[in-house]
């Protein structure tokens, strides 16, 4: 897929809550509890579901961190692909609706 | 240390409540022999004032949400409850008695993303469990509850409550637990009413009955490890602190009192009149728990089982202080190790006096708040 066609949202089944500077993430699916550090924090936050993942690396990672815009990139990529096979994000190649319970 | 460990000795050291334990309601369906709530509403937080209370624990950093009650299912409007603090990403458990969980409540739930349902049972006997509940066919109607929480996947417990009348049907409620393919926790603890009321203390297990729970390894796992005779405290296990409580943990009622945990009658402070945070941060109250240490504990600081025992500092607020020991957790360091306690010494006992009821405790009156 290519990579400027990929959008990202979070799953209805994940908690989360930011401490100290680190998110804590909990998916009640499997019970695996992460923490994302500050530049995964950033993309987590933004994954609305509408917003381009590049633009997501553009705006939230390479204008607030001093990072190599193609190595933040690559990054975040791979970063979706973890929390994608986690259940934690859900990846797409059209917008989605943002998985809120209802 | 586990990760999740590790980010609750965080929130801990930082003073973050990172968990708390919210009463929806008090009203129930159930009338339990021995349930220590008065279950007429005397005005519950509405539908916004709890909507508006999650947006402050989200705000403050609360990752872990118990809802409880009462029974959470006597609220029309608990699913909107529950999925606005969904919205607001906690981690959600809720503690009910299924009884009023159907199908439709079970996939409702599943999709809501709750994390755990955590159910009581008393006996894998009908008539044992219904006589305890006072609800005619609860006992079949939470079974089926359970089977329709599992049907969608979801993580379920059996919570056991141990006293005079089930004492003997911990093994049966076990395996009922494992035939369901739900976990099992179980817990001998009966606490005396709120309003102090010591009457329900009487279906207290008698300790003498302890040893068998506590040597059993099918209910505390590695029992030599669990009954291991306490070691010296350590001066760092002296600067330690007894639980969670009013440190990383509080209790909200449905009246809004905060409480520092579900088991300590202290009020702090009401979310009617503060903001939580101010409550959390600067209640006098909440402030005293979080300083006691356990080199500042009356009697417990010289007790062997300082480092080992479980020690409810809610419990001891409820005999009289909160710096004093807890009989009942006297009782069961005790009969866990065979080994006396400070408390136990300093009366010249060679077994604990009984905690089945009789034990005077402080009347517990509301404090004053400043709007």
């Amino acid at each position: 897929m290519p990579e400027n066609y990929i959008y990202i949202a979070r799953s209805s089944a994940i908690a989360a809550r930011a401490l100290a500077g680190e998110m804590m993430v909990m998916n009640s699916a499997d019970s695996t509890f992460f923490t994302l550090n500050e530049v995964a924090t950033a993309i987590f936050q933004a994954a609305d579901g509408r917003t381009p993942l590049r633009e997501i690396v553009r705006d939230c990672v390479c204008e607030q961190f001093d990072v190599d815009p193609e190595q933040a990139q690559a990054d975040a990529e791979q970063f979706v692909a973890e929390l994608s096979g986690h259940g934690i994000l859900l990846v797409s190649d059209r917008p989605l609706s943002n998985e809120v319970p209802r | 240390m586990t990760l999740m460990a590790e980010m609750g000795q965080r929130a801990f050291n930082l003073g973050i409540p990172i968990a708390v334990h919210m009463d929806v309601t008090y009203r129930c369906n159930e009338r339990c022999v021995h349930c220590y709530l008065d279950h007429d509403d005397h005005g519950e937080m509405t539908t916004a004032e709890i909507t508006g209370v999650l947006d402050q624990l989200a705000e403050a950093g609360v990752f872990f949400l118990t809802f409880s009650g009462g029974e959470v299912f006597m609220r029309r409007d608990f699913f909107e409850i529950l999925e606005y603090a969904r919205r607001l990403m906690f981690n959600v458990k809720i503690k009910t008695n299924a009884v009023m969980i159907h199908e439709e409540e079970a996939r409702r739930i599943r999709e809501l993303g709750v994390d755990t349902v955590q159910i009581s049972v008393y006996s894998h006997r009908a008539e044992v469990h219904d006589a305890i509940t006072k609800l005619p066919h609860s006992f079949d109607r939470t079974v089926k509850s359970i089977r329709f929480l599992k049907n969608q996947g979801l993580k379920v417990t059996i919570a056991n409550v141990l006293m005079t009348s089930n004492s003997a049907d911990h093994a049966g409620v076990q395996q009922l637990a494992a035939d369901l393919g739900v976990n099992y926790t179980l817990d001998p603890t009966i606490t005396p009413m709120m309003d102090g009321d010591t009457s329900v203390l009487s279906l207290r297990i008698p300790g003498e009955e302890l040893p068998e729970i506590f040597h059993n390894p099918a209910l505390v796992g590695n029992q030599e490890d669990f009954c291991a005779p306490p070691k010296p405290p350590s001066d760092q296990d002296l600067e330690g602190y007894s639980c969670s409580a009013g440190h990383s943990f509080c209790y909200i009622s449905p009246y809004g009192d905060v409480f520092p945990c579900v088991q300590f009658p202290l009020p702090t402070g009401n979310i009617r009149q503060q903001k939580f945070l101010d409550i959390w941060n600067h209640s006098p109250q909440m402030n005293e728990v979080r300083s006691i240490k356990a080199k500042d504990l009356t009697v417990c600081s010289s007790c062997s089982h300082v480092s080992s025992c479980s020690r409810c500092p809610g419990l001891a607020f409820m005999e009289g202080s909160m710096r004093g020991p807890s009989s009942a957790d006297c009782e069961k360091s005790f009969y866990r190790t065979g080994v006396p306690t400070a408390n136990m010494l300093r009366q010249g006992l060679t077994k604990p006096r009984s905690t089945s009821g009789g034990i005077p405790l402080v009347q517990i009156r509301p404090v004053a708040v400043s709007a």
